[in-house]
């Protein structure tokens, strides 16, 4: 049996001399010679200063945004084109993405949105949906707020909703995009250990332990036992030699910028 | 635009049972949208069509002793030709504007990616129920301009102290008619539905587009929306004239 097929040595995801498409200028890369191996349970944090290319990371990851050139790798099965890991029916339902800032649909309310991924892809109509989609945003914490039309509610909620939505097809690997910004304490400290929750099993997410990637521009508060960390810098993947104090971690992210 | 129907029409074949219970309420809603809410509008419209054909009519038949004509009158003004481009400009202006506002702020504010990133095609999602649901507005809202204006014209007639009957009006009216008029009118009711939808598709997500620039987008919409109707139209025209011509 080869390694592929027994997937023991094999990274959930990989990608391999890759140059990432830049969203902001078509045409460009973000970011060149990625190479970096995702195992099963990591828990990565990935830093990065304003435009340096996060979210151009993720989206490359969950398969919005296809790569400009090397390749992006799934249980050691080739991706191509656009659709990403999407594209192959198999992988469907592996990746969720949280958007910096929650990205709501609009036109559709809070429950709404939280159902819409279980509709879409298991055909079921919102009623059937709403019970799961309820479960998730009790489980985050808005039970009360399922009915609010999405342009209604604040930023904080907003990021919580759209972690329900990302989580309601329970994906094994879960980007989160500057899930930290723009919260106020209490909200960050509920996202680290909610999230702490996901990385060790959920009970939602049926006590299987996700693979978390989260993209930040500072460390400091996602410095813990276990995790992770690469930065962005200058065009660059860069993954940061470990063992390291909170205090350098701190420091590398603008001390590599200069 | 052309690029965006064929990708629409792609989508619509090979994705035509998936996501049903989501597609299928959203249909619905553009049907609502575009082929219910302008009912009042285009009643009021279609009623005031009716009284200008026929009063302007009536002078000239009654001096030519004429009057067995107003019903081929009314089938060849109303129902061949302003019949569908009014329902349809009355859905250009009320369900277009609406629509490219709705799609141009989801692309503003990112959230077409927001739908991809969770395995959901824009095109399936947006597009296509507004292209279903619109073709099927523009044609409900025709049957029902073509019927106000029928019926209003005869009030005008009966009103003039025309000596008509309902009965020889009604009977003017259907030898009037042709069974190809029937299939000229769903065909064009529907192909101006359908290119309205693609067209405000197109302005208002087909491209990328800044949170301000979307009224400029919207009248732009209008603009070429108004136009597209009017060709479309010419060319029915001409096909009709081409068959009309033919031994």
């Amino acid at each position: 049996m080869n390694a592929a097929a027994d997937g023991s040595d094999v990274s959930l995801l990989e990608l391999c001399d890759a140059e990432v498409a830049s969203t902001s200028n078509p045409g460009t890369s973000s970011l060149a010679g990625v190479n970096w191996a995702v195992q099963r349970n990591d828990f990565w944090v990935v830093g990065g200063l304003l435009g340096s290319g996060k979210s151009d990371l993720l989206s490359t990851l969950v398969g919005v945004l296809p790569l400009n050139s090397g390749r992006l790798l799934l249980d050691g099965a080739e991706i191509t084109g656009r659709g990403g890991p999407r594209a192959d029916a198999g992988a469907q339902f592996r990746t969720g993405l949280v958007h910096d800032g929650g990205l709501l649909f609009a036109h559709l309310s809070v429950a709404e949105n939280v159902a819409l991924p279980l509709q879409y892809h298991h055909n079921v109509s919102f009623a059937d949906a709403a019970d799961r989609a309820g479960a998730w945003l009790e489980a985050v914490g808005m039970g009360g707020m399922a009915e609010l039309p999405s342009t209604r509610i604040s930023r904080n909620w907003a990021q919580r909703a759209s972690l329900a939505r990302a989580c309601i097809l329970q994906p094994e690997i879960l980007l989160l995009d500057n899930p930290l910004t723009g919260l106020d304490p209490v909200h960050a400290r509920w996202w680290m250990d909610f999230l702490g929750q996901l990385w060790t099993g959920h009970p939602l997410m049926a006590y299987r332990r996700a693979t978390l990637i989260a993209t930040c521009d500072d460390f400091s508060p996602w410095w813990g036992e276990g995790r992770r960390f690469a930065m962005l810098s200058n065009g660059r993947f860069r993954t940061v030699v470990e063992p390291i104090s909170r205090q350098e971690l701190s420091d590398c992210l603008a001390a590599n910028h200069r | 635009m052309l690029s965006l129907g064929l990708i629409t029409l792609s989508v619509l074949l090979t994705q035509r049972r998936r996501a049903s219970k989501v597609i299928s309420p959203l249909i619905w809603r553009e049907v609502l949208r575009s082929g219910v809410r302008p009912v009042p509008i285009v009643l009021f419209l279609s009623s005031l069509l009716g009284l200008a054909v026929i009063g302007q009519t009536v002078v000239f038949t009654t001096r030519l002793g004429a009057q067995d004509y107003l019903g081929t009158v009314m089938v060849m003004v109303v129902v061949r030709e302003l019949g569908p481009m009014l329902a349809a400009l009355v859905v250009l202006v009320r369900a277009g504007s609406e629509s490219v506002i709705e799609l141009g702020s989801a692309r503003a504010s990112h959230e077409i990616e927001a739908m991809e990133a969770i395995g959901i095609d824009p095109i399936h999602y947006w597009v296509v129920p507004r292209v279903l649901g619109m073709a099927l507005g523009v044609f409900c809202l025709t049957v029902y301009a073509i019927v106000a204006a029928v019926l209003s014209g005869y009030l005008w007639a009966f009103l003039q102290n025309i000596p008509i009957l309902p009965g020889d009006y009604f009977g003017q009216l259907a030898r009037a008619l042709h069974p190809l008029d029937f299939l000229a009118l769903g065909l064009k009711s529907g192909i101006l539905g359908v290119t309205l939808a693609l067209l405000l598709c197109y302005h208002g997500l087909a491209q990328p587009i800044r949170r301000e620039d979307i009224p400029r987008a919207a009248i732009r919409a209008l603009t070429q929306g108004v136009v597209l109707c009017v060709l479309i139209d010419a060319v029915f025209l001409a096909l009709s004239r081409i068959s009309l011509d033919s031994p």
